[in-house]
């Protein structure tokens, strides 16, 4: 074991062991070899008394078997849809939000930060039956406010129907989580200089040229952060549709993503009995996706993001 | 603001209308950016509010006066009465078993994850490099895709249906970032404080407990507030490992229980008040540290 300092003849460094111990040991127990063991039992087969390995074939049941695929490539296709609203509407928005509130000169700043960042404060569990109540065509308070608008035409069930359901339940993980994001970039755009931004305002800049050609570049490497961020989470969803759809992701699976898809798999529904092997392997499909989008991010976008800096 | 007209009109070169700069006044100037604030404002908290004055309604003012404060004679406690009827939800004990879970989380993931961190980032051992990396991959991957393995080392451990197995996961999904925020404040503490100390004989844990710690209060700050949220508000881990009555969360309480309210709109917007109140009145408290240490935490980043 090398010494930490050189300077005395030091015994064993008990020390960094009693460290790391908790810390290494509860995440190797309760995180890193679940997943492992998870990933492991996806090869297996357990509905009978003892798990058998089937090798891929899960998989390829998951991927292209009758009774699994369409379900699999429903919910995959959700997910995806899920988040493509999340980057199109959340973080752009979280952007604007954050740009308006490091402006230099802004009053009330703190309290619209503190009021816009309370959505992200509550359960989304609490999020959820709020939004369902609202949306419900019987209390009507959407529905007024689309009348007020002289939209009318467009009421409609938004969470029972099945174009609309998934769309509005992005739209309601939307509202709740765009303060995670805002804050972040806040973050980023107090940490840019401020005499940067002085000589260019001096130079002659409009603050729309500010913005594009001195602060969007300094925070491309947040939005990189956010991406993929959003990514991991959006896949990781499940609180919001089990909530306010249920584990069945009414309206006919329109709303199933990974995470209902997954726990209806282990846990079987009504006729459909519980299969945990499907299921991990259901976890192992999800782990794969959310590792390509890391591994995306880390290889692809980090450097060209990071280059684009200064 | 005079004196950045004066200085653009004395540019050459930039050809910039008049109409350019009435629109860059525009936007720069208070209005526009308040406009948009107030309205995100507005529609960040109207749920909400609406949702909490309408708790305090009859049901046929409910959908009569929806957008009415709860004054006069549109007040109504029948959505509370029906609540704490003991028989339906048991909201004393779904409270304290979510502070025990995420106290217990946060403290532990405070201590572990900053002794983590000073491990790492303070001595040089073979395969530090390597540990530090196995540890952060925690950040991206999402502990719930393991959740079939959890439940196998649950049960091995005796530990299904108990508090600890939550405060257990709990911990483990949130040591990872924990350790990579505190590991950035660290990093950054001088190197001559800490070796001052050992010549004077001091030990590896007084030097950890009584000088870095309070060092890195912003972190510390940071990773409370990163834990406590996602922690108090899980739905996973309670409803597949702790759903049995008495280690309920109030999450889980929340949603199991209001889908028994389904028709009773007092009682549905009742429980969902009471469910938001602990979290708002300590974000109304705290709002301020909280934020500023998810800030700081994402500046080190």
């Amino acid at each position: 074991m090398q010494q930490a300092t050189p300077h005395r003849r030091k015994p064993f460094p008990f020390h960094i062991v009693v460290f790391l111990l908790p810390a290494v040991v509860i995440y190797t127990l309760f995180m890193a070899y679940p997943l492992l063991d998870s990933l492991r039992l996806s090869f297996f087969d357990q509905r009978g008394p003892e798990p058998v390995f089937v090798g891929l074939q899960n998989f390829n049941e998951l991927l292209f078997g009758e009774l699994w695929a369409p379900r699999f490539w429903n919910a995959l296709r959700n997910n995806f849809v899920f988040f493509s609203i999340h980057m199109l509407v959340q973080n752009p928005l979280a952007l604007l939000l954050a740009t308006l509130l490091t402006a230099r000169r802004l009053r009330f700043r703190a309290l619209y930060r503190t009021l816009i960042f309370t959505p992200t404060t509550l359960s989304v569990v609490i999020i959820g039956f709020i939004w369902s109540l609202i949306l419900n065509p019987t209390w009507g308070i959407f529905d007024s406010f689309l009348q007020f608008l002289g939209l009318g035409d467009l009421v409609q069930p938004w969470l029972g129907s099945e174009k609309t359901a998934l769309i509005a339940l992005s739209l309601i993980s939307v509202w709740q989580w765009v303060g995670l994001p805002m804050i972040l970039f806040i973050a980023a755009l107090i940490g840019i200089s401020d005499e940067l931004i002085e000589a260019a305002i001096v130079d002659g800049a409009s603050a729309w040229e500010v913005f594009w050609n001195i602060k969007f570049p300094l925070v491309l490497p947040t939005i990189g952060i956010v991406a993929v961020l959003t990514f991991v989470g959006n896949f990781n969803a499940f609180d919001l549709i089990y909530t306010t759809q249920g584990p069945q992701a009414v309206p006919n699976y329109a709303t199933d993503i990974m995470g209902t898809l997954f726990y209806r798999t282990y846990y079987g529904v009504q006729l459909q009995p519980g299969n945990p092997t499907m299921g991990t392997a259901i976890a192992a499909a999800t782990f794969v996706v959310i590792l390509a989008g890391v591994m995306f991010y880390l290889f692809f976008l980090q450097r060209r993001l990071a280059r684009t800096e200064g | 603001m005079t004196t950045k007209i004066t200085a653009l009109q004395g540019q050459p070169a930039k050809s910039r209308s008049d109409i350019w700069q009435t629109l860059n006044r525009l936007l720069i100037g208070s209005a526009l950016p308040h406009a948009i604030l107030l309205f995100y404002t507005f529609l960040a908290m109207f749920p909400i509010v609406l949702t909490i004055i309408n708790s305090f309604k009859e049901r046929k003012n409910i959908f009569a006066h929806p957008y009415a404060l709860p004054l006069g004679n549109l007040f109504s406690l029948s959505g509370y009465q029906l609540v704490f009827n003991p028989d339906r939800a048991n909201t004393g004990l779904y409270l304290q078993n979510s502070l025990i879970v995420t106290v217990s989380t946060i403290v532990a993931v405070i201590l572990f994850g900053a002794m983590a961190a000073y491990a790492l980032s303070e001595y040089q051992f073979p395969g530090n490099r390597w540990l530090g990396l196995y540890m952060s991959i925690g950040i991206m991957i999402p502990i719930r895709l393991g959740t079939v393995g959890i439940i196998k080392i649950c049960t091995a451990l005796g530990l299904t249906g108990t508090l600890q197995s939550l405060i257990l996961i709990y911990i483990a999904q949130n040591l990872p970032l924990a350790i990579f925020i505190l590991s950035q404040f660290m990093r950054d503490l001088p190197r001559e404080l800490k070796d001052a100390a050992r010549v004077d004989g001091a030990s590896e844990y007084h030097i950890f407990f009584r000088l870095v710690l309070p060092l890195v209060r912003p972190g510390i700050a940071s990773v409370a507030v990163f834990t406590m949220i996602p922690t108090w508000n899980d739905l996973w881990f309670p409803l597949i490992l702790a759903s049995q009555e008495e280690t309920r969360t109030v999450t889980l309480g929340v949603q199991m229980f209001t889908g028994q309210f389904l028709k009773d709109w007092t009682a549905l917007l009742a429980a969902l008040t009471l469910a938001m109140l602990p979290v708002l009145i300590i974000y109304a408290l705290f709002s301020r540290q909280m934020i500023r240490g998810l800030t700081s935490g994402a500046v080190k980043q």
